[in-house]
């Protein structure tokens, strides 16, 4: 029994930022269905490795999506494939209301309103509400739900808990299992336990390179090599 | 009283054209980060273009003038795309370079126009009940100021509803905000761009209509005198805020009108330019809130 | 011998340009008339101004990465302060020269230290509002000082007999020569000093100089006074290069943008970029406007002949595709060459 394609492969990419390496050839594949986490310390490179799929970096290397290579196409065209999208610093439009923010993600086909407004309510709620007046987890419940909205069968968020109050991370937790039942999402987060949670398949990256990867439970079953890998102790925030 | 009557009313007519030639920049530069200094050349190529039109066409002044304003505002919008699509848009990630380019067509635009039809003032057709004037509070107002401030108030209201309800303006609003993020989202905005300096185009060519209007004569140097203010306009309101634009307008054509009469001529100018300086120096992004780029 | 190498270019070149008053050269095209004549001296003259100031220019955009729209003020300073001095206060030459060095410092140093206090677009707009003031402030002619909009005529007197007369217009191109050759020396000696080099950094990386604990703001004033006063000397010349006296055209915003398409079109940044443009877009700029008078031009059908009769159209659009296709300017071109070192 071979295993399926995976959804999306990343192959040697390499970025450059100023006058930094970031990625220095960075491989890996992404499975279908469920969540991939990319972990790592801070500083190696995760961030920017989103943004190389998306093509808001110039990037070098192959990026493939569904057997398509997106490396050659601009940010919007590899959007349009099917990319739903959560930035680190969430970037909701801050002039725009909640609804306009929502309206402007959607890119026809079928749009999900339903599920947005039952994972997060409260949107529905403040609709008219000028986005720079919510709250951080207020906005990162705009931005997941953005990527929410339309069927898009890959999902790249980076790190939705981040400085969100323990209530709050538990909700973009269970978003994030909803999430992964309709799409597959790869998901870059510091919180180890929110990774135990909803990943099943795990990338370790370090100074610009993939170092491990393998399943979630295994890694993180495994203290020591956390510590080796990630530096941090395990077991999460 | 009637004189202070007359001189809001002209600065208002004046702040009325600035803002029409400053909401475009605006726009411009809050949504694509180029300072498009051949957006005086746009005014002066679309008063001309309703100049000509004007002559070709049988009637009276208001007939001709009409004709000629509607050909001039079509020149202005097609002109202002064509700009966009071969000059600006394959300099994408050269700002710099972008706002050489608008500079470099300013002056061949200008040297254009004055090449045509020469240095001289060509006579505006302007119908008479424009030139006649009403009496409001004991003033004699020009009737040209009313449709100056009417026009500017109807492409403000204009411009807001199609800010406030059309895709496209929505996609201009987040866009001057964050451009990248629009694109993340799958939006491409290049074609936002075109549509922006299009309009700005337009919105310029309306404005050297209505300096016809004002001046009763259009020549080469109209689009360069009032582009300075317009700057000055879109600074102190703040890029890519058309409300923002409006009040700096009425600000800018009051205190002009105000200091150039009761302190003494040429005043008016400076303590405009002055104002500039104040604001950039208390607040270097202009009065409205900041903007992303 | 390392130390008398990087001299060599430029002192043949300074020597080369010195003698063509004595060139009894005919460069047709180029030129209405012989090397050595008054009337092809005095355009030479000209086009020398320019580079000189055009490299001021450059001082503050290639070098710092200081977008100014208001450098005309300087240059204006220079122009109106002289001739008003001369004709209408009737100052000697002397008394006249040593307020215009004074001003020529004390301004730039006050408007720039307030200028300095934003950057980007916001320093580029409030240097523009400056000039714009001097711009209304010569219109407005207080006290009958400026002239207007009709200018200022220059009273000859105290100025030294041999910068006078169409005779002595061989002076005046030794004393432009004189200027481009001055502004060049300081201009490369500031550049490669250690505050050249921090202003290089800063154009790179702002951020970075803070880090390292220098305070931009001072070597960035340093640079801005240093343009500015060499401008002021650029109106000065300028004047007697002219031989008419000050007209306004010199105040506006139009003259500042023009410098920057000289700078452009040579090169930001390099050595002899700005020079280069400053010379070749004046000699342009004055030539191209007697050659479409010519028979060649007027041949042309009209949809031709009329935009090419017009200099600035022809400049404009050269510009347009420099921007385009060359943005390094001239000075990349030669690079490209290898006509010059890099």
């Amino acid at each position: 029994m071979s295993t399926p394609a995976p959804l999306i492969r990343v192959d040697d990419l390499h970025v450059h930022l100023g006058e930094s390496h970031v990625l220095q050839g960075i491989s890996f594949d992404v499975p279908e269905g469920g969540v991939t986490a990319l972990l790592g310390r801070n500083g190696v490179g995760k961030t920017t490795t989103l943004r190389a799929m998306m093509g808001l970096v110039p990037r070098r290397g192959t990026v493939t999506l569904a057997g398509e290579e997106t490396t050659r196409l601009q940010t919007h065209a590899i959007v349009r494939r099917g990319v739903g999208y959560v930035p680190e610093d969430r970037d909701v439009f801050a002039g725009l209301s909640v609804d306009e923010n929502l309206r402007l993600a959607e890119r026809g086909g079928e749009l999900r309103y339903e599920l947005v407004y039952e994972l997060f309510p409260e949107l529905k709620a403040r609709g008219g509400q000028k986005a720079g007046t919510l709250s951080g987890g207020q906005q990162q419940m705009v931005a997941i739900a953005r990527a929410l909205l339309n069927d898009n069968p890959v999902l790249l968020v980076d790190e939705p808990t981040k400085g969100l109050a323990p209530l709050l991370v538990t909700e973009v937790a269970a978003a994030l299992e909803r999430a992964a039942e309709l799409t597959t999402v790869l998901l870059v987060e510091q919180n180890l336990a929110v990774v135990a949670r909803v990943a099943q398949q795990v990338v370790v990256v370090d100074g610009g390179r993939v170092v491990h990867t393998g399943s979630a439970a295994e890694l993180l079953g495994d203290p020591d090599k956390v510590r080796s890998l990630l530096g941090v102790s395990g077991g999460g925030h | 009283m009637s004189t202070f009557v007359l001189l809001t009313v002209t600065g208002l007519g004046l702040g009325a054209m600035y803002f029409l030639i400053a909401s475009g920049l605006s726009l411009i530069y809050g949504l694509m980060g180029v300072l498009n200094f051949a957006h005086g050349a746009l005014l002066t190529v679309g008063a001309y273009a309703t100049w000509w039109t004007s002559t070709k066409v049988d009637g009276g002044p208001g007939t001709k003038l009409l004709v000629g304003a509607l050909a001039g505002l079509v020149v202005g919008a097609v002109l202002a795309a064509l700009i966009e699509l071969v000059l600006i848009r394959p300099l994408y990630r050269r700002p710099v370079e972008q706002v050489l380019v608008t500079v470099g067509l300013a002056l061949a635009l200008n040297a254009l126009v004055e090449a045509i039809w020469g240095f001289d003032a060509r006579p505006f057709p302007v119908p008479s009940w424009l030139i006649d004037t009403t009496s409001v509070l004991g003033a004699s107002i020009p009737n040209d100021r009313f449709v100056e401030i009417a026009a500017a108030a109807v492409v403000l209201v204009g411009l807001n509803a199609f800010l406030r309800y059309t895709r496209y303006g929505l996609i201009i609003r987040a866009g001057v905000e964050n451009r990248a993020m629009v694109t993340a989202l799958g939006i491409d905005v290049r074609k936002a761009f075109t549509l922006v300096f299009a309009i700005g185009g337009s919105l310029a060519a309306l404005a050297g209509v209505l300096s016809g209007v004002y001046y009763g004569v259009v020549d080469p140097g109209r689009g360069t005198s009032l582009l300075i203010f317009a700057f000055i306009v879109v600074v102190i309101g703040g890029f890519g805020s058309i409300g923002g634009t409006a009040v700096a307008a009425v600000a800018v054509g009051l205190i002009q009108q105000y200091a150039n009469y009761y302190a003494s001529s040429g005043l008016g100018d400076l303590a405009v330019v002055l104002l500039l300086a104040i604001v950039l120096l208390l607040k270097p992004e202009g009065l409205s809130p900041k903007v992303a780029h | 011998m390392t130390r008398v190498r990087p001299f060599v270019v430029p002192l043949v070149l300074l020597g080369l340009l010195a003698i063509v008053p004595q060139l009894s050269l005919d460069i047709p095209v180029l030129f209405g008339g012989p090397l050595d004549s008054p009337g092809t001296l005095g355009l030479l003259a000209l086009c020398l101004v320019f580079a000189g100031v055009a490299l001021t220019y450059d001082l503050l955009f290639g070098y710092t990465g200081l977008l100014s729209f208001g450098h005309a003020l300087y240059f204006a300073l220079g122009v109106y302060l002289t001739t008003i001095a001369l004709t209408k206060w009737e100052w000697g030459l002397a008394k006249t020269l040593l307020v215009v060095v004074g001003a020529g410092i004390v301004v730039p140093l006050v408007l720039g230290a307030i200028s300095l206090r934003v950057g980007g677009i916001a320093f580029a707009m409030v240097t523009l509002a400056f000039a714009q003031a001097g711009q209304v402030l010569v219109q407005k002619n207080p006290d009958e000082l400026t002239g207007g909009e009709e200018g200022l005529g220059l009273n000859f007197e105290p100025i030294p007999d041999f910068f006078v007369g169409v005779l002595n217009t061989k002076n005046l191109y030794w004393l432009a020569l004189g200027y481009a050759a001055v502004v060049f020396l300081i201009v490369r000696w500031a550049v490669n000093s250690s505050p050249g080099h921090v202003l290089q950094a800063i154009r790179e990386n702002e951020r970075r100089v803070e880090v390292i604990g220098l305070q931009p703001f001072r070597f960035k004033l340093l640079a801005f006074v240093l343009a500015s006063f060499l401008a002021t000397i650029g109106g000065v010349v300028w004047l007697m290069v002219l031989g008419t006296g000050a007209s306004p055209q010199v105040t506006t915003a139009s003259f500042t943008l023009t410098l920057l398409v000289m700078v452009v079109i040579g090169g930001a940044g390099t050595r002899y970029g700005a020079l280069l443009g400053g010379f070749l877009y004046t000699l342009a700029d004055q030539r191209l406007g007697t050659l479409s008078g010519s028979s060649t031009i007027e041949g042309l059908p009209s949809v031709l002949e009329t935009p090419l009769s017009e200099p600035l159209f022809i400049l404009g659009t050269l510009f347009i595709l420099l921007v385009f296709f060359v943005p390094g300017g001239l000075a990349s071109l030669a690079r490209r060459f290898r006509l010059v070192r890099p």
